[in-house]
């Protein structure tokens, strides 16, 4: 039962990552890509009508978190207190950074809010990617489930360390490289002309930076939490999940070297998705490690919602899922093909 | 000032600020749920392009509504954690379900309703509308259920480690607390969206602006808001009434400043209640009227603030009894408005009546603060508890945050909200100055 929960989880917030990833990756080469008023509205139409519902990915994660482990939730999210504060704080200056922008014809007016969307999706990514390190390293938690972590201390990986250390930062990095990519294949599929060409270039470029970070994260993370690997020695068939990670990044070079965009979309999502349920699968079936004393960890049994509970959210969390993921097809489907602006047309 | 004191403070504040937004959306989308039903009805255009330029009001203040509701998710772990780890069990099943039955169906077919008007033609176009309306309502309702349950817990099982865990998922959404208290908030949302049309309405008739897309809107918010007045009323406001007099007796001595226990209560329609001297300053009481309007009979007895243990009273008694009268005044004055509207709407008198215009279009704050009040009376009267009974709010804010760092985000939070909501409204008056007609041409200009 927890088991599944675990992996219901994951899966949400996966499909966060890849579905605002996009948006987010958009976001952060925006200002140098998109150089006019149309271009960058061209941007913005092209993740307009789903930006919103991929971020109720995180929402919906968020709450599925509070009910299956609530003791997690409530243990991580007030001990990451400040980081998640100012996480909401750039999703509300990314938020109004597209959503503002349209409502007034000046320039300075536009090119403000350009800023804003631009700057918080990249600091939105370093966050993320600093939140995937914390949770691979593991935090101060103490025997009565509870931490809190300054957003730094001496940027070393120690017991008491704050929320950036060098290997967090280090995983911010390879967020924002990978987001990068996947922000460019998205937008290489969906637009023409010299922003396709922009797009690709990105693409082209950060491809082999994602390659070489890779690389650097499995070492550094076999450095700080070689117990990490366990699980693959128990259960050979785990590495099935690096695997895949491998094949979206062998499509991530095949089909940009071809230009097919949109396969190399679906190969950078598929990288994602490989790499992180590769992790979730290393950290199974702990939730949050603790830095001081592992017994003080939350695992999938010590942070679970009554089993009643958990039974019930069975049925309605299932039959949720198939709708979302529904309206997600329908609205992708209305919504396929390149985005081209014109005099008329609705939106941004 | 101590931790728990400023966990509150921005609970409080936050919580006041996004629900300035949903009450809106949720009314607003049936207002344009009627707009675009009487486009397919008649085939006015007309009705078409009233919708078109609800919608981008709408859309503007969904966005405000998202960006101040994520925060509040968040806020049960941030900053009430120990709360979250003992109730998360029952109330993390209304909030997860939120997020997957509400707010995906809500963000999905917004995107296809504001972009997709001519991809979809009118019926599909009118469906998604439809379905936004839908996704917001559902929101409110599981939202209202976990309120509820904070209200009057029913359907849990508390386990030896402390913790409430689900024990009957019927009985949450069963709850004799939720269906008043989810069609009074609903009701209450149509009553902010119909004065807000009624508002614009009568700048454009006052202003000779657009006006007949004013007289549109004065229309259709004159008589949804009528409607909706006296449903707050009765029998829905009545409804709660009842409710609290049941489940939360105490709560409702403090609302009404009764100290002493009465057979034969009085309604108290004005007066300041004096906490420390224990009695009621400057009293205007209508006789037995609380008990009859509690339990139906004119005698019936209604136990007073002496009957209970001090520490079980409301923390803050005169800002709860305020809140409840103010709330309670406005209502009141609600029906006589919209009442007097569509009496001189019958007789066709409405849109030259401009003394009445002008009331009108200065109304529309006073249902916000309606809604406020309200909102103040409920959380207010359910201290000292968190969870009424079971859970005391001093026992349930996150200890391993400093007051320090909560002071911060709290500055924060007012900083941005403050900017939020300067934006929102120059933004609103800018929209609603631009007009119906003009919604096409800005799009092809910028
Ligand atoms: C436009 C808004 C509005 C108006 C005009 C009214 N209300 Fe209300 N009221 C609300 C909006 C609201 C609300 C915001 O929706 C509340 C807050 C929490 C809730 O359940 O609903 C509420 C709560 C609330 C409660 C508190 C329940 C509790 O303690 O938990 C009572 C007893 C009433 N209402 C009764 C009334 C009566 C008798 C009214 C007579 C005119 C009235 N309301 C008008
Ligand atoms: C949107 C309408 C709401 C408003 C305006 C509102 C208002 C308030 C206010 C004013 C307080 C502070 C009370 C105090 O400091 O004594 C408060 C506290 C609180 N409310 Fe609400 N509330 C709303 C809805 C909700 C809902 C739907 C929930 C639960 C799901 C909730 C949960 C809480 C909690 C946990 C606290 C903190 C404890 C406390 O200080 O009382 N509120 N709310
Ligand atoms: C503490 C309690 C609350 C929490 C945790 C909360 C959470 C949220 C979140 C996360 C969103 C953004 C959804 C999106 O991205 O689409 C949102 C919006 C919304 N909320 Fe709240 N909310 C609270 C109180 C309320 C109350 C009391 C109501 C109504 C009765 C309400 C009704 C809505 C609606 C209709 C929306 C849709 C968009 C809009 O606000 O305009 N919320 N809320």
């Amino acid at each position: 039962m927890e088991t599944f929960w675990f992996i219901a989880l994951a899966f949400m917030i996966i499909m966060y990552v890849i579905l605002d990833g996009f948006d987010l990756g958009t976001g952060m080469f925006y200002l140098s890509s998109a150089k006019n008023d149309n271009e960058r509205r061209t941007l913005l139409n092209s993740i307009g009508p789903v930006w919103d519902g991929n971020e109720v990915w995180l929402i919906a994660a968020g709450g599925s978190l509070f009910f299956a482990f609530p003791k997690l939730y409530a243990s991580s999210f007030s001990g990451f207190y400040l980081p998640l504060t100012i996480v909401l704080w750039l999703l509300i200056g990314r938020a109004l950074g597209i959503e503002l922008r349209k409502h007034v014809d000046n320039k300075l007016w536009k090119s403000f809010w350009d800023v804003v969307f631009s700057v918080s999706s990249l600091l939105l990514v370093v966050f993320f990617g600093a939140a995937l390190g914390n949770i691979i390293r593991g935090v101060p938690l103490k025997a009565n489930g509870y931490f809190f972590e300054a957003l730094w201390t001496t940027f070393t990986v120690v017991p008491y360390s704050g929320i950036l250390d060098w290997f967090t930062v280090l995983m911010s990095v390879v967020a924002v490289a990978t987001l990068m990519v996947h922000g460019a294949n998205f937008i290489s599929m969906k637009t023409s002309g010299e922003l396709q060409l922009r797009a690709r270039v990105i693409s082209r470029k950060f491809n082999p930076l994602v390659i070489l970070l890779s690389l650097v994260m499995f070492a550094a993370t076999t450095y700080i939490r070689p117990e990490l690997w366990n699980n693959y020695f128990n259960h050979v068939w785990g590495f099935i999940f690096p695997l895949t990670g491998l094949m979206g990044l062998t499509g991530m070079f095949y089909f940009r070297s071809k230009e097919a965009d949109g396969k190399a979309f679906v190969s950078s999502a598929v990288f994602i998705l490989g790499m992180m349920s590769g992790t979730a699968f290393g950290l199974y079936p702990t939730l949050l490690h603790s830095s001081i004393n592992p017994a003080y960890s939350l695992t999938i049994t010590n942070a679970s919602a009554g089993s009643y509970g958990l039974q019930v959210g069975l049925i309605w969390w299932v039959i949720g899922m198939v709708l979302a993921l529904g309206y997600f097809g329908y609205l992708f489907y209305t919504f396929r093909g390149k985005v081209v602006i014109n005099e008329d047309s609705e939106g941004y | 000032m101590d931790a728990f004191l400023i966990h509150r403070l921005q609970f409080a504040f936050t919580i006041m600020f996004h629900y300035l937004f949903p009450q809106l959306t949720m009314g607003l989308a049936l207002l344009i749920v009627v707009l675009k039903f009487n486009a397919l009805r008649t085939g006015d255009e007309s009705f078409n392009k009233s919708a078109r330029f609800w919608a981008k009001i709408f859309a503007l203040n969904f966005a405000m509504g998202v960006v101040t509701g994520i925060p509040m998710e968040f806020q049960f772990g941030t900053n009430w954690a120990r709360f979250s780890a003992f109730a998360g069990g029952v109330i993390g099943q209304t909030l997860a379900m939120e997020g997957l039955y509400a707010f995906f169906l809500e963000s999905t077919f917004l995107g296809l309703f504001l972009f997709g008007e001519k991809k979809l033609g009118p019926k599909l176009h009118f469906l998604s509308a439809v379905l936004v309306f839908l996704g917001s309502w559902i929101s409110g309702l599981f939202i209202i259920a976990t309120n509820a349950w904070m209200q009057n817990p029913v359907g849990f099982q508390q386990l030896p480690d402390g913790t409430f865990q689900l024990a009957s998922f019927s009985e949450l959404f069963t709850n004799p607390w939720l269906f008043w208290q989810y069609v009074h908030t609903m009701s209450g949302s149509v009553v902010t969206a119909a004065f807000i049309m009624c508002a614009v309405g009568a700048y454009y008739v006052l202003s000779d602006k657009n006006a007949e897309y004013g007289k549109k809107f004065l229309k259709t918010g004159l008589i949804a808001g009528v409607i909706v007045s006296i449903f707050q009323a009765f029998p829905s406001g009545d409804g709660q009434g009842k409710n609290v007099a049941l489940y939360q007796p105490v709560t409702l001595a403090a609302m009404e400043g009764l100290f002493e226990t009465e057979h034969g209560a009085g309604l108290t329609i004005i007066g300041q209640p004096d906490v420390e001297n224990m009695k009621l300053d400057n009293p205007i009481i209508i006789p037995n009227m609380l008990s009859f309007l509690t339990y139906n009979r004119w005698k019936a007895e209604v136990k007073g603030l002496k009957e209970y243990p001090r520490e079980l009273w409301p923390d803050n008694i005169p800002l709860l009894y305020y809140s409840y009268h103010i709330m309670v005044g406005l209502g009141t004055i609600f029906i006589a408005i919209t009442m007097l509207g569509v009496f001189l709407l019958w007789r066709k008198k409405v849109f030259n009546a401009r003394w009445y215009l002008w009331i009108l279009m200065l109304a529309f704050p006073f249902p916000y603060i309606a809604n406020t009040t309200g909102w103040m009376t409920a959380e207010l009267g359910r201290q000292p508890w968190l969870i009424y009974g079971l859970l005391k709010t001093a026992d349930g804010f996150s200890s391993n945050v400093s007051s320090g760092n909560a002071l911060f985000t709290t500055l924060g939070f007012a900083g941005i909200y403050l900017m939020v909501g300067i934006l929102f409204i120059i933004l609103v008056l800018k929209e609603i100055n631009e007009g119906p007609d003009h919604v096409k041409k800005k799009v092809s200009k910028s």
